[in-house]
């Protein structure tokens, strides 16, 4: 089901501060988090994010058609590297 | 023989089935488009009117995406996930189920046809 429109997109409260400090400081900055399950928000178009997958931050670059898709839709958690015969 | 947005509708059918040969309109949509103009649905196209065949194409044409148009939108919108980089996106260019599906088996939809591995070592117990 989707999420009820009154409450608006799920941003983790901790990103969020984050992602201000980042524009007041107009640093360009990596944000690192755990929040795979944010939002992505307009604001956060032009900022690099690095989403952890359980193992690394995989740094993701959001740019505008990103918006309205979760942080951890542009992070793996899987790795495939091919079955052993195809090497 | 009625001739609507590129298509030939089989004239023998049902007009609320015959308009799902239509890319783009299935059953919902054609009852509405029926529904709209007061077309009883179940005339075969072969007795509709000249006039019945061009408000249905006059209607389809202004408010309804269809055929080459709606496909086009439709390879748009998966080229936007692919070229975004997103998890979706990535299924789409393996070729491999979207939505969370096992792919251990089954997954051939979107796999094709089954590829056989040669020189595969038969289980032994």
């Amino acid at each position: 089901m989707a999420r009820s429109i009154k409450k608006g997109p799920y941003v983790y409260h901790k990103l969020l501060r984050k992602l201000e400090k980042a524009k007041d400081s107009s640093k360009k900055s990596v944000i690192k988090t755990w929040s795979r399950s944010s939002m992505i928000i307009p604001d956060m178009v032009g900022e690099t994010i690095a989403v952890h997958n359980g193992k690394t931050f995989v740094p993701v670059f959001v740019t505008e058609n990103m918006v309205g898709h979760k942080l951890g839709e542009f992070s793996p958690t899987r790795q495939f590297k091919g079955h052993s015969g195809n090497r | 023989m009625a001739r609507i947005s590129g298509v030939d509708l089989p004239k023998n059918k049902r007009g609320l089935i015959s308009l799902t040969y239509i890319f783009g309109i299935g059953r919902s949509k054609s009852a509405e488009i029926l529904d709209r103009l007061n077309i009883d649905k179940h005339i075969k196209v072969n007795d509709w009117t000249d006039a019945n065949v061009l408000e249905i194409t006059q209607l389809i044409q202004d408010e309804y995406k269809v055929e080459g148009e709606l496909r086009s939108e439709v390879q748009t919108n998966i080229k936007r996930l692919m070229d975004i980089g997103c998890y979706r996106g990535l299924r789409h260019r393996k070729g491999l189920p979207l939505r969370g599906q096992r792919t251990q088996t089954n997954a051939r939809t979107r796999k094709g046809k089954k590829k056989t591995v040669a020189n595969k070592k038969k289980a032994t117990k």
